[in-house]
C-alpha cells in the first residue's frame, strides 16, 4: 500500500473478485428491509397505490391533468413505477456509504461494492409493484405487446441514472453530511420536473428539448411508451440523456474511487 | 521458511485533529465559489498565517519493519500509540500518508468481532454474511459451516435472529466465524476478550493453532499473557514510533507494563485536562509514607506505604465510587479496592470543591517485585470515569526487602503474592483421638 496520487485506474478486476460480497450485501439489503414490520413486502405495493390514488384524485379529477387517452390511474402508477426505483436507489446508494460506516472502518473491500449493492436492492421492491401493474393492465383492457421487450434497457437506465448520481453524493456525504438532508428536497425536486403525474406532451413543445436533460424523464416516457403503447420515446432526447448518464457514471466511478480513499478516516 | 510475509518501509499516518476538521465545510466551499474574492480576502484578514501545528497528528512515524512467513508478531503500545492505525493500514481500510506497506498473500483482518453482523438476520445468514464481509467465498463457508457453528456452540440458536442473542452467544459466533478464516496473513485486534472463561481459553488455543501452519500473525493486545503465549516477536510502539522490536518478549512487556520513566514514577500529576469530569477530577495521585511525604522507590514491605489521591469534586454524586487495581509485573491484575468497601456508615462524606482520599496498601502481602497501580473511578454501575482503558492515573510500587523478620525468609518467593500468615502451635490431637477411641472400644 503506497499513498495513492492522482486518477486511479477503475480496478474493475478487483471489483469482480468481490462479486459474492456484493451479492450478500444485497441479498442482506432485501431481507433486512422489511423485518418486523407488519404489512411486510406489500409496503412495495403501497407506496406506489397511495401515491397513484392521491394523484389520480389531484390531477387526475380534480385539476384535468390529460393521460394521453390512458386511464389515469394507469397512467399515474406506469410512471410511478420507474420514478420510486429510481428515488429509492438514488436515496439508498447516497447513503450508503454512511450507513456502512462500521464495515467501512473495519473491513477492506472495493468500496465501490455499498453504492452498487443498495442500486440495486431496489429491483425488488419494483418487481413486487410491476406484478401489480401486469394485473392492472387487462382490467383497464390494455394488454402488452412486444414493445415490452424494451423494457430491461429502460429499467437498466433508471438504474444506472440512479448510481451515476448516487455515486457523486454518496462520497461528498462522507465529508459533508449536509447531503443527506438534501436529497428529500431534491427528489420532492425532481419529481415535479418528471412527467410523472402528466404527460410529456402538455409540456410546451419549445421546452422539451429540455427534458432530454433529465434522464428519468426518458425513462419514464419510455415506460408508458414501452407498456401502455403512448407517450414518445423520441429518440434524440433520449440520446442526449444517455450522453449524460455516461459522462455522470464514469466521472462517479472516478470521484468516487478518487475519495474512497479518504472513507475510513472521514466518515 | 524466511520468505518474506510483510514489508513496511519508513510508514506514516498524519490525521487532522480538533478544529481542523472545521477547515473547510460545504457551505464555506460554496460560498467562496459565489462571492470568492470577496471571501478570499476576509479569510486572509481573519486567520492566522500558518494552520496551528497541534492540528496535525502523526498517528505513525517513521515505521519500519520486515516479518518472515510463519512469525507471530505482537504488537504492544499505550492507548494511542498507533497500533489500531497501523493494522488499519496494513488491512487496507485507510491509506498512509508516506511510505508504503507491501503484504504478500492474502491478507485477513479482525480489527472487531462481528463487524457486518446484522441483528435482524439470524445466526445462519450472519455466518454467511460476516464470512463474505472478511472475504471468504461463499463455497468455503458452506465447508466449513458446521465447525464454525460446533465452535461457537450455538447449534440450537441458528434460526434465530441474533438480536436474541446473549452478548456472550453473539460473540462466540462472531469470532467462531473469523477464527476459521484461511487466509497466510491474519491481522487481529484486541478480540480474544470474549465470552467466558471457557471460550476465551478455547480462543487462545485456536490462535495457537495457527503457530505450526507457518501462517503470518500479527496481533494486538493488551492482555500481556496472551502476547507472551501466543507470539514470538513483539513490537512497542510509544507515539506512532517503533519502540523496541525484538524476540525477547519477557524484556519488552515489562519495560512496556512498567512504563516508560522509571524515576518519579511514585507520584501522578494531573496535566491539566486528564480524566476530567463533574463528579471526581483526580488531581493527584502518589504513594506516600504516614506523613504523607512521597515514597521513593523501592520501599519494604513492612514499610508503611500509603496510596492518596487528591480530586476536585463539582457535583455530589452518591452513586460515586473511587478506588485503585494492583497489577503485577505480567500485567496481572490482582486486586481492586474501592472507597465504598466498608459499611456504608464509613464511606467518606465527600463535598464540593477539593478533596483528599487516602488508603494503606497492606503490608506483608505484596511480593517483592514491581507492581502498577491505577486509579478507579465510577458512577456505581452507571458510567464509568477513569479506569485502565481510559488511560486512568497511573503510579509505580517497586517492593524490596522487608518480607519477613525471619531469618530464613529473605528471597522473593515463587508466586504472584507473598502474605505473612501466622502459624500457632496446638496441643497435640492425635493422641487424645486414640484415646478416646481405646477408651469407648469395649
Amino acid at each position: 500500500m503506497r499513498p495513492r496520487k492522482g486518477w486511479v485506474a477503475l480496478d474493475l478486476q478487483g471489483l469482480w473478485h468481490y462479486h459474492e460480497l456484493l451479492y450478500f450485501l444485497v441479498w442482506r439489503n432485501i431481507k433486512v428491509r422489511y423485518k418486523q414490520t407488519v404489512l411486510g413486502a406489500s409496503w412495495a405495493l403501497i407506496q406506489p397505490l397511495a401515491t397513484m390514488a392521491v394523484f389520480s384524485i389531484f390531477f387526475g379529477k380534480l385539476a384535468k391533468v390529460p393521460s394521453d387517452g390512458v386511464p389515469y390511474p394507469l397512467f399515474a402508477y406506469c410512471g410511478l413505477l420507474p420514478w420510486q426505483l429510481f428515488s429509492y436507489a438514488m436515496t439508498e446508494s447516497s447513503n450508503s456509504v454512511i450507513s456502512n460506516q462500521q464495515l467501512i472502518t473495519k473491513v477492506y473491500f472495493p468500496r465501490l461494492v455499498i453504492p452498487i449493492s443498495a442500486v440495486i436492492s431496489g429491483l425488488v421492491d419494483f418487481a413486487i409493484a410491476f406484478s401489480l401493474l401486469l394485473i392492472m393492465m387487462p382490467f383497464y383492457g390494455i394488454m402488452p405487446t412486444a414493445r415490452i421487450l424494451v423494457l430491461p434497457l429502460f429499467i437498466l437506465f433508471a438504474i444506472a441514472t440512479a448510481l451515476a448520481i448516487g455515486l457523486w453524493l454518496s462520497a461528498l456525504n462522507v465529508e459533508y453530511r449536509d447531503v443527506r438532508y438534501t436529497i428529500p428536497f431534491l427528489m420532492q425536486f425532481w419529481l415535479l420536473i418528471t412527467p410523472v403525474a402528466y404527460p410529456s406532451s402538455m409540456v410546451p413543445a419549445k421546452w422539451r428539448p429540455l427534458m432530454g436533460l433529465n434522464p428519468i424523464a426518458g425513462v419514464v416516457e419510455g415506460f408508458r411508451w414501452a407498456l401502455l403503447g403512448n407517450g414518445s420515446a423520441s429518440g434524440p432526447l433520449m440520446l442526449v440523456s444517455i450522453v449524460i448518464v455516461v459522462v455522470l457514471l464514469f466521472g462517479g466511478i472516478v470521484y468516487f474511487r478518487r475519495m474512497e480513499t479518504t472513507f475510513a478516516d472521514l466518515v | 521458511m524466511s520468505e518474506r510475509a510483510i514489508s513496511v518501509d519508513n510508514l506514516g499516518k498524519l490525521y487532522r485533529i480538533g478544529e481542523g476538521q472545521h477547515y473547510t465545510t460545504l457551505r464555506e466551499k460554496l460560498t467562496d465559489l459565489i462571492q470568492s474574492p470577496f471571501r478570499a480576502l476576509h479569510r486572509k484578514a481573519n486567520s492566522s498565517p500558518d494552520p496551528p501545528a497541534d492540528t496535525w497528528l502523526w498517528a505513525l512515524r517513521n515505521l519500519s519493519f520486515e516479518i518472515k512467513r510463519g512469525e507471530l508478531v505482537g504488537i504492544i503500545g499505550k492507548n494511542g500509540a498507533g497500533k489500531s492505525t497501523l493494522l488499519k493500514v496494513l488491512s487496507r481500510i485507510t491509506e498512509p500518508t508516506e511510505g508504503y506497506a507491501e503484504m504478500h498473500g492474502r491478507v485477513g483482518s479482525l480489527l472487531e468481532v462481528g463487524t457486518g453482523f446484522h441483528p435482524e438476520l439470524t445466526g445462519r445468514e450472519n455466518i454467511y454474511l460476516n464470512g463474505a464481509i472478511l472475504g471468504m467465498r461463499k463455497a468455503e463457508i458452506a465447508r466449513k459451516f458446521d465447525e464454525i457453528v460446533a465452535f461457537a456452540e450455538t447449534e440450537r440458536f441458528l434460526d434465530t435472529a441474533v438480536k436474541f442473542y446473549s452478548s456472550g452467544m453473539y460473540m462466540r459466533l462472531a469470532f467462531a466465524v473469523a477464527a476459521h478464516m484461511d487466509t497466510e496473513i491474519l491481522i487481529v485486534d484486541e478480540v480474544l476478550a470474549v465470552g467466558d472463561a471457557a471460550f476465551q481459553k478455547k480462543c487462545l488455543g485456536k490462535m495457537g493453532e495457527v503457530r505450526g501452519s507457518g501462517r503470518t500473525v500479527l496481533f494486538v493486545s493488551h492482555n500481556m499473557n496472551a502476547i507472551e503465549q501466543l507470539c514470538n516477536r513483539v513490537i512497542l510502539l510509544d507515539h506512532g514510533n517503533m519502540k523496541r522490536d525484538s524476540n525477547d518478549i519477557r524484556s519488552v512487556v515489562t519495560e512496556y507494563v512498567l512504563g516508560a520513566d522509571p524515576e518519579d514514577n511514585s507520584v501522578w500529576l494531573n496535566s491539566g485536562s486528564q480524566c476530567r469530569n463533574a463528579y471526581f477530577t483526580p488531581m493527584s495521585v502518589a504513594l506516600v509514607d504516614r506523613g504523607g511525604n512521597p515514597l521513593h522507590m523501592p520501599v519494604r514491605n513492612d514499610d508503611e506505604i500509603w496510596l492518596e489521591t487528591e480530586g476536585e469534586i463539582e457535583l455530589v454524586d452518591p452513586a460515586l465510587v473511587i478506588g485503585y487495581a494492583i497489577y503485577a509485573e505480567d500485567g496481572n491484575l490482582l486486586y481492586w479496592s474501592y472507597s465504598t468497601d466498608q459499611t456504608e456508615a464509613e464511606w467518606p462524606a465527600l463535598t464540593p470543591g477539593r478533596q483528599r482520599l487516602r488508603t494503606r496498601i497492606p503490608p506483608h502481602l505484596l511480593n517483592e517485585g514491581s507492581y502498577r497501580i491505577e486509579l478507579v473511578g465510577s458512577l456505581y454501575y452507571r458510567q464509568w470515569l477513569f479506569a485502565s482503558w481510559m488511560d486512568a492515573p497511573r503510579v509505580h510500587l517497586t517492593i524490596q526487602g522487608g518480607l519477613s523478620d525471619s531469618p530464613y525468609w529473605t528471597d522473593k518467593r515463587p508466586g504472584l503474592l507473598a502474605p505473612l500468615m501466622r502459624w500457632e502451635q496446638m496441643e497435640p490431637q492425635a493422641t487424645a483421638i486414640c484415646a478416646e477411641r481405646t477408651q469407648t472400644e469395649p
